[in-house]
């Protein structure tokens, strides 16, 4: 039966979760509210396409949801970059790492965990996310070097020019 | 190189690239310190990514979520939520419920369903009009008084065989029901008739009518429902397939 391929990926999806919301009750609720979509919406997967990649999709659509309901969500990148609070000077430590995250603005750090911790291909995190792949790779940037930024304690964030 | 950008690099530090790319890159980055320390430290950020939340997937896995399994045969209350209530209020609550925020067909089609499932899933000698065994017939029968080619889903994976069919009313004019039995008698039916309206939407809806579990769905002209006395998830998967098979 289908659903038991889907509860193959609750692992993976926790793992995404947990690190999207940095809180496990509330990446819990986020995998929950996933799976009962993703049950209730299951006649609509296409056997065949890949499962996780559309279990991600869910997710984020989910989590976009949240973030409206809780006016999180930021109208835009640029706008959200400058809105952040000023990163802390502390010297960086792994444990340091979930709070560097919440630094970052919830579009790049889907782009982020997606491509660093589930090793998505672009073209797959452009699907999932409904996003041109052009628009992946500037959210993954900044999403890079505001981490950067954050866990070398500079204010300053610029973004790296393309080496032309 | 003349042609490289920064998606290169992402993609080089991603191992996203093909070889050829990858070695113009590794030329580039030979006399570029800037890239290559660019490269180290996004390297480091997925790695430190790994490094801390890969724990998570050793972790047990909360019961709540697995409970969202309907392969357990058991569908937790919360998912349940708006068929629990109505089933807690009665059928009269759920009529209610939709003639105030649904339209009439949505109504409609569940709640005949349910009746045609409940006048004859019990019955023993006279359960269809026209048997599995003259399934062409059948098909072609029925086709014909719905004026649209019918499918006959095969549920023989999910346990359920073909029992028959049998030629009703639907809402504006013809309706048919076929019937699934399992190797202990439970029966299944698929009520099918045509929609009396433009609906309002195509969705894949639940009902809980008395103690009658129907999926239902628009589908062009036809109205599709699933109906037996059994819990959500079961029916739920029978359903995922019917509806797949009719939409390959």
């Amino acid at each position: 039966m289908e659903s038991a391929s889907i509860a193959e990926h609750i692992p993976r999806l926790r793992r995404y979760a947990r690190a999207l919301s940095g809180d496990s009750h509330r990446a819990d609720d986020l995998v929950q509210d996933t799976l009962e979509r993703a049950l209730a919406k299951f006649h609509l997967w296409r056997r065949g396409s890949d499962l996780r990649a559309w279990l991600f999709t869910i997710m984020h659509n989910v989590f976009i949801n949240q973030l409206k309901a809780r006016r999180e969500l930021a109208l835009d990148d640029a706008v959200a970059d400058g809105l952040q609070s000023a990163p802390q000077s502390d010297p960086f430590e792994l444990r340091d790492l979930d709070a560097a995250l919440r630094q970052l603005p919830p579009e790049q750090r889907e782009v982020l965990l997606l491509v660093g911790l589930e090793q998505l291909s672009y073209a797959e995190v452009s699907k999932a996310l409904g996003i041109p792949v052009g628009t992946v790779m500037s959210r993954l940037s900044r999403g890079r070097e505001r981490l950067r930024a954050v866990v070398s304690g500079s204010a300053n964030v610029t973004s790296l020019k393309a080496v032309k | 190189m003349s042609n490289l950008s920064e998606t290169d690099l992402h993609a080089y530090a991603d191992g996203q690239l093909d070889d050829a790319r990858r070695v113009q890159v590794e030329a580039h980055l030979a006399h570029d310190a800037a890239a290559t320390e660019s490269v180290r430290v996004w390297r480091a950020q997925n790695e430190a990514l790994r490094a801390f939340y890969n724990p998570v997937l050793n972790e047990p896995v909360p019961q709540r979520l697995l409970a969202a399994r309907p392969s357990w045969g058991r569908w937790p209350y919360y998912a349940l939520a708006a068929g629990v209530m109505a089933m807690s209020f009665g059928l009269g609550w759920v009529t209610h419920s939709y003639r105030s925020d649904r339209s009439a067909e949505a109504a409609a089609l569940p709640r005949r369903a349910a009746v045609a499932y409940a006048v004859y899933a019990p019955e023993v000698r006279h359960p269809v009009e026209v048997g599995a065994d003259q399934q062409d017939h059948l098909v072609k029968w029925l086709s014909k008084r719905l004026g649209n080619e019918l499918k006959v889903p095969v549920l023989t994976q999910q346990g359920f065989d073909l029992v028959g069919g049998r030629l009703l009313p639907g809402g504006k004019g013809p309706g048919a029901q076929l019937m699934y039995q399992d190797n202990k008698g439970q029966r299944i039916t698929l009520y099918i008739s045509l929609r009396d309206a433009e609906p309002r939407d195509t969705a894949f809806r639940f009902s809980q009518e008395d103690k009658v579990a129907v999926f239902y769905w628009i589908d062009g002209k036809l109205g599709y429902a699933l109906s037996g006395e059994m819990d959500r998830a079961s029916l739920l998967a029978v359903a995922s397939v019917v509806y797949r098979q009719l939409n390959p």
